[in-house]
């Protein structure tokens, strides 16, 4: 399949500073693809360079077969962006925000009409249509900034830290949202957020920044594959097992490594599921109080941290590992 | 370029400042004070408070300086009383200036608001990205405060031209103003200069991070020029 979103070698300044360094991923149509990163990773910087808002230092990118930087305005007509902060006109009412961002996307009444109520309906504003901006709760105005990002049905939809100051409940209606709007119409979404949980929740495959350079690129099973191979074993004992048991449990084939939580909880790192009979066999066999053995694929957050902060992360773990 | 682009910044621009209260007050009381309250106080507070007004119109450097006129404005000045004479002289000349500073008085702030407010606000980034153009920004800018400006400045001059001839007629018995001079001067002079001022202002908001910076340069560089 032809990729919708493909970036190469990219690289942009802001003075001296690199903000975007030498970048390559490419997004399929109709995926949900990440830009991970902590604040400063880039990811913004990234959004604008796909829009033609910025012009790159260097590198190649196109975005629906076009070149951002000669055809930003075109393009523009096919996309959709939720920025960091709405960036709704707070002396105006909501009606008024999307009809003013309707036409300058291009489109006409009575349509633009009927997709501004369709809209309002959908995220639950329409009693309050005609009121202003200034009187929206901080939900209400990121479900607004999200309904005219939809507004012109844009084929890819950018979405910059959508649940950014947003309280949990706030949070759980956006990404629910985000979930219907992106699976029901087949938008492909660049999704920017540093909110691991999110990412992991909602994005097909991730691109992990730092610094503007990229740490990673794939799905949580390529990422998993590649930088924290095996499955962990949550296991928990009604009594402390000796310490000395760690080295015993790294003779078992397939034991990768052996990190004790607490006095009665351990985290093992195995080769692959099959190992997890012969290590619960091995357990019982040298009478350790085995409460609970629960298997767990290493979560997102684990691979970000240890992507990100390898050097310090990875010293916590010596100091762990037996 | 795109005139329904142009149509929506504009408007959107105009329903704002029609929306803030402190932002319009200024342009309402601005045009009262000197279409309304000083050409009625020119006219009626002489004949009222009955100032020696033949006096002061005798001064010797009033007559050199009246002599000294081009012979276009001693023609029209030909046959009127000295009352009469005063009042073409202030209200048919001496105030045509001011209908040339009115349009920018009136589309300064909203000139120096279009990007620098919009980039306070933080509502710009949503704008760039739309599929406008640069030049469709700017232009749409620049009419969100061009409009209203020449709005206002011709609502102020027909105002003022019912204010003062009703006000004069007494005076002179006939409609007397406005004098040839003010069609081009409101139709083509204002107009062009009003254009010439926002487009520099809002090259100025573009430029600047601020409301108030670019409000600050702008009005010095206006003022000043």
């Amino acid at each position: 399949m032809e990729a919708i979103v493909r970036v190469d070698q990219l690289s942009y300044r802001y003075g001296e500073c690199l903000a975007v360094d030498r970048l390559c991923f490419e997004s399929q149509p109709g995926e949900v693809l990440g830009l991970l990163g902590p604040n400063g990773a880039g990811k913004t910087t990234t959004v604008r360079l796909l829009n033609g808002l910025l012009v790159p230092a260097s590198g190649q990118l196109t975005v629906m077969g076009l070149d951002p930087v000669s055809q930003g305005c075109r393009l523009r007509r096919h996309t959709g962006v939720l920025t960091e902060t709405p960036a709704l006109y707070e002396r105006l009412t909501a009606r008024q925000n999307l009809n003013f961002f309707g036409v300058m996307a291009g489109m006409e009444s009575p349509a633009l009409e009927t997709r501004i109520a369709e809209l309002l309906a959908f995220f639950e504003l329409t009693e309050r249509a005609n009121q202003r901006i200034s009187a929206y709760s901080k939900g209400m105005k990121q479900r607004l900034a999200l309904a005219r990002a939809l507004l012109h049905r844009p084929k890819i939809l950018f979405l910059d830290e959508p649940t950014s100051g947003l309280d949990p409940e706030a949070s759980r209606a956006v990404h629910e949202l985000i979930e219907s709007i992106c699976r029901q119409n087949g938008q492909t979404v660049l999704l920017c957020t540093h909110n691991l949980h999110e990412a992991q929740r909602l994005c097909d495959r991730l691109v992990i920044l730092d610094r503007g350079q990229l740490l990673a690129f794939g799905s949580m099973d390529d990422l998993r594959q590649q930088f924290v191979p095996g499955l962990w074993v949550a296991v928990e004992f009604l009594r402390p097992l000796p310490s000395a048991a760690a080295e015993q449990l790294l003779t078992i084939p397939g034991v990768v490594q052996v990190k004790p939580e607490d006095k009665r909880t351990w985290t093992i790192r195995v080769e692959n599921e099959s190992v997890v009979p012969s290590l619960a066999s091995y357990l019982v066999a040298m009478n350790a109080a085995l409460l609970s053995l629960m298997p767990r694929q290493v979560s997102l957050e684990e691979i970000y941290f240890k992507l990100q902060r390898g050097d310090r992360f990875a010293h916590q773990e010596v100091q762990h590992e037996y | 370029m795109n005139t329904k682009i142009l149509k929506a910044i504009a408007t959107k621009d105009i329903l704002e400042v029609k929306q803030n209260k402190a932002a319009w007050m200024p342009m309402v009381i601005v045009p009262l004070i000197f279409v309304l309250l000083i050409p009625l106080g020119l006219i009626l507070i002489p004949q009222f408070l009955d100032i020696p007004i033949d006096e002061f119109l005798a001064d010797p450097d009033l007559e050199i300086f009246l002599a000294n006129m081009p012979p276009s404005l001693q023609q029209t000045l030909e046959g009127l009383d000295p009352i009469q004479s005063a009042l073409v002289m202030a209200l048919g000349y001496m105030f045509a200036p001011l209908f040339l500073i009115f349009p920018l008085m009136f589309s300064t702030v909203i000139a120096a608001e279009s990007f620098a407010g919009e980039r306070e606000r933080k509502t710009m980034e949503a704008l760039l990205y739309t599929p406008a153009t640069d030049s469709e920004l700017f232009m749409g800018k620049v009419l969100a405060a061009f409009i209203p400006a020449l709005i206002l400045t011709w609502g102020s001059f027909f105002g003022y031209m019912i204010v003062v001839n009703a006000a004069s007629f007494p005076l002179f018995g006939r409609i007397w103003f406005p004098l040839p001079s003010w069609w081009p001067l409101m139709f083509w002079i204002a107009p062009a200069l009003a254009l010439l001022g926002i487009s520099a202002t809002v090259l100025i908001s573009v430029r600047n991070q601020t409301f108030m910076g670019a409000y600050q340069l702008s009005s010095s560089l206006l003022w000043s020029w």
